[in-house]
């Protein structure tokens, strides 16, 4: 049987599933209730300094959702911890003592004063917590006050901070990167090279999840006015494994631990993460959603996936789509494929010759010989993949490769064996010539 | 002469009439369906389920495509699961305490979703569970029926050894003698057995009967405990003239021949029936009285529709099948013609101002080539009223809420005790909880 255990910077835990810095893991009663759920660690919501922070009274959630009402994305505009910092570094430390095999990481947002960083760590030093997490993420309101993902958007600042904090603490220091910004890998090499030891992403993103159309508000609204929340859910979550991915194959971050967050709700989401490389990931919407519980499946789902795949641990196969990401230029031209539809599988609801005819190549028939029927046509299909994606039946088209040698009845051409790509194609202006 | 025979159809059409009652969803269904479970908190299905399956939690790992850990969340609560997925009235317990009848009368269909993870799990395992290390204790488990089965599993698992004393030639109990022939199909009674029996550390002793082959005294003698899992072993009287005229058959003894029969078309079934009874055996028989070719089936039973021991669904899928149902009439005689049976009369029936059931005096007679009786079943107490006994309380074994009999080192379960229901998951309860009770007796 799979062996979970992870140690992510020398923080043990028994599993790789941590709860993310957030509304769960604000007290000591959600936490305990998360262990003995059976996470592996958690990430306590953040610090920050007396006085504490105060929260609107009203909604701080919106949601958008999917067909019939499962919960797609999730907006928030709720602050960072709004109880007393002594209360919070009490529970750490009870928390931490009654439970030892788990992971506690601090999730940590001051002011931009080297002084203000320190005498906080110092206090998170007594807890005996096992890391820090510098939440250089949060997009609403504790932006507003030079926090949050106001350091997060300047890579500077990151680098500046981080040095702080690790030059002030022996525990491992984790920064949690915002999404809010042009181009990931900046934040994370700055992270780097202000000496931290790991990163976390992805915080939220800006968003505005609804308007309310007869009041004109955003939604949450609050008493007829909205501000930009926070975006989550598993809505996100391929904005935050391209985000992962950057930095996954980054040269000046390669191998740089990452804790995958974003919309991660089933082992298979959290496989997708350690695939790129993560060695722990967290969880925040889906508990909001289902409950701490849910960890029972992704356990359970993540050792059958290692057994059916051989992997006796995480570290097995922890970043093994890495090698596979590619700049687009380097893709394969000469891979031909064709969408091919199992007409028992077939339901004929007519999406993916409509997606098809009105939107792309007019490669899927609707009637043939006066029968309603969905084929494709090989030779107009370019192997898009839009109707695989539209379907509503799972496998019931799929994309069939071309074997190098055969004809392809689009082109005409014989499809080649070998590797070509942009690089060399004459068609590209800069195309250099084929060695 | 009355008109009974067996071959009323022609050979093709007794393998379509005994397929399955409700085919298996496909990949696609179970996913589909499993997408509607709201994963809901303190699960009012599980709730509702006497085995307590976690409903929710096997729902959700079907949906991220993890069947195989579905099932094991299944058989951990309920090692027969796959047959409790064909044969639960979901419909009066999890189905329907789902939380989606309240908002579109349409809950998540969980015996199918069951029966999806627990198939699945069957053809690629021949057993579930790892025991642990030996313990070299004895335990005699009488009656290899779901409760007698469940119990030898979960004791096996906790690494004692375990015998099963079965009075019938094979294992199975109603599961193989009694339960409606298009409701287990394809020999999955046995193959179940054969996959609880996979875990090892179980032996099976067929053909021997407590009270015949030995006595519970012989059993404490030789064993560290024993469960009594012994079912029901007689059925009820009419107590009507003409109960002994040749055509009027038991239903339980009738669907049992049916069930053990290879070939359906050599079962002997009227032209028309009438069955007298409200439970699902009553039911059971009148379907596949149908299904054998019987040209009118009717169940007649003494009281109303919300009475019937079978459920509101059981009832609809019998009149779906072309099986009448007549409500409010008791039987008072079997008529004969020459020395077989030509019809019943009854006397309707109907609830007095104090809400008593009588006779209002009014007369019907249904004509009948053959009379089935199901009117429940009875438990034989002689074998444990003899040499060391157990307490009865209503004609049952008393059992407390440990599934404790009276006498130490005994427990019972099933439909034998005070409050069985005649329902295979209350029975897997039963023999579940008692074997914990058991392990924890001889762990003292």
């Amino acid at each position: 049987m799979a062996d979970l255990r992870t140690n992510f910077l020398g923080i043990k835990s028994p599993n790789p599933f941590w709860l993310a810095s957030a509304p769960p893991t604000d007290k000591k009663y959600n936490v305990e209730r998360a262990y003995r759920a059976g996470w592996g660690g958690v990430v306590w919501k953040t610090l920050g300094e007396d006085p504490a922070v105060v929260n609107v009274n009203g909604p701080r959630y919106g949601a958008i959702h999917a067909g019939d009402r499962r919960l797609a994305g999730l907006n928030n505009i709720e602050l960072i911890t709004d109880r007393p910092l002594e209360l919070n570094l009490r529970e750490i430390a009870e928390v931490k003592k009654a439970w030892p095999d788990r992971a506690l990481v601090v999730s940590l947002m001051v002011p931009c004063e080297e002084l203000n960083w320190k005498s906080i760590i110092a206090r998170v030093e007594e807890t005996g917590a096992d890391g820090l997490e510098l939440n250089f993420g949060c997009p609403h309101g504790m932006s507003e006050r030079g926090m949050g993902s106001a350091v997060g958007q300047v890579p500077e600042y990151i680098e500046m901070v981080a040095r702080w904090c690790k030059q002030a603490t022996r525990m491992p220091v984790i920064v949690k990167l915002t999404p809010n910004i042009t181009d990931i890998r900046y934040p994370a090499r700055a992270a780097r090279k202000g000496g931290a030891d790991a990163v976390s992403l992805i915080n939220t993103i800006n968003s505005i999840v609804a308007v309310d159309l007869d009041s004109f508000a955003p939604v949450p609204t609050i008493d007829g006015k909205g501000s930009h929340g926070g975006y989550c859910g598993p809505a996100v979550k391929p904005i935050a494994l391209n985000m992962v991915a950057e930095i996954a194959r980054d040269p000046e971050t390669m191998g740089m631990p990452i804790s995958g967050i974003g919309g991660i709700e089933t082992w298979r989401d959290a496989a997708e993460y350690i695939a790129l490389g993560c060695g722990t990931v967290q969880v925040c919407t889906a508990v909001m959603t289902y409950g701490f519980k849910i960890v029972e499946e992704m356990i359970d789902g993540m050792k059958k996936y290692m057994d059916g795949h051989g992997f006796a641990t995480i570290e097995d196969f922890r970043g093994l789509a890495v090698k596979n990401l590619s700049d687009w230029k380097y893709l394969n031209l000469n891979y031909i494929a064709k969408a091919k539809i199992n007409q028992d599988l077939c339901i004929k609801c007519g999406r993916c010759h409509i997606a098809c005819e009105d939107t792309s190549h007019q490669a899927i028939t609707h009637m043939v010989d006066g029968i309603r029927h969905f084929e494709v046509k090989d030779e107009e299909c370019v192997g898009c993949n839009l109707c695989v994606n539209v379907c509503p039946v799972e496998d019931c088209i799929t994309m069939e490769a071309m074997a190098p040698g055969s004809v392809d009845p689009r082109t005409g051409k014989v499809v080649p064996a070998q590797y070509a790509n942009w690089t060399t194609h004459p068609n590209n202006p800069s195309a250099v010539a084929a060695e | 002469m009355p008109d009974i025979s067996a071959g009323r159809l022609a050979a093709a059409d007794y393998g379509k009439n005994f397929s399955d009652v409700h085919p298996p969803l496909t990949a696609h269904e179970a996913v589909v369906e499993s997408d509607r479970c709201y994963f809901c908190f303190d699960a009012p299905c599980t709730i509702a389920c006497p085995t307590s399956i976690d409903i929710p939690l096997f729902i959700r790992k079907i949906g991220t495509g993890n069947v195989e850990g579905a099932a094991e969340t299944i058989f951990s609560a309920n090692i027969l699961g796959g047959m409790c997925a064909r044969v639960c009235p979901t419909e009066t317990l999890c189905e329907e305490a789902c939380v989606r009848n309240a908002a579109e009368e349409k809950p998540v269909r969980i015996g199918l979703l069951q029966r999806h993870a627990t198939d699945h799990y069957l053809e690629r395992h021949s057993a579930f569970g790892l025991r642990a290390p030996a313990t070299g204790r004895k335990v005699a488990v009488v009656g290899a029926g779901p409760a007698g089965l469940a119990c030898a599993h979960e004791l096996a698992l906790k690494g004692h050894d375990v015998t099963i004393f079965e009075a019938r030639g094979k294992a199975g109990g109603l599961n193989e003698f009694g339960i409606a022939a298009y409701k287990a199909t394809d020999d999955f009674a046995q193959r179940e057995v054969d996959f609880v029996l996979g875990i090892g550390g179980i032996t099976v002793e067929a053909g021997k009967a407590l009270g015949r082959d030995f006595t519970l005294a012989d059993l404490k003698a030789s064993h560290d405990a024993v469960f009594l899992g012994l079912g029901l072993q007689a059925v009820n009287a009419l107590g009507v003239e003409g109960e002994e005229t040749a055509g009027v058959v038991d239903a339980v003894r009738w669907i049992e021949d049916l069930r053990q029969s290879p070939d359906k078309s050599g079962i002997e079934v009227g032209a028309r029936i009438v069955v007298i009874g409200g439970g699902m055996t009553a039911v059971d028989a009148a379907i596949q009285a149908k299904k054998l070719g019987a040209d009118e089936v009717t169940i007649a039973y003494r009281r109303g529709p919300a009475e019937m021991g079978a459920s509101r669904y059981e009832q609809e899928l019998a009149q779906v099948n072309g099986v009448r149902i007549l409500h409010w009439v008791a039987p008072k005689r079997i008529v004969s013609e020459g020395n077989a049976v030509a019809a019943v009369d009854f006397e309707r029936t109907a609830l007095d101002v104090s809400g008593r059931l009588t006779g209002t005096g009014r007369s019907v007679r249904l004509p009948a080539d053959q009379v089935m009786k199901a009117i429940g079943q009875t438990f034989v107490s002689g074998p444990v009223e003899s040499g060391e006994t157990v307490a009865l309380d209503g004609g049952r074994i008393a059992v407390d809420a440990e599934l404790r009999t009276s006498l130490a080192g005994v427990w019972a379960g099933g439909d034998c005790i005070r409050g069985g229901e005649d329902l295979t998951v209350q029975a897997v309860d039963h023999g579940k909880r008692a074997a914990l009770s058991i392990h924890a007796a001889l762990s003292a």
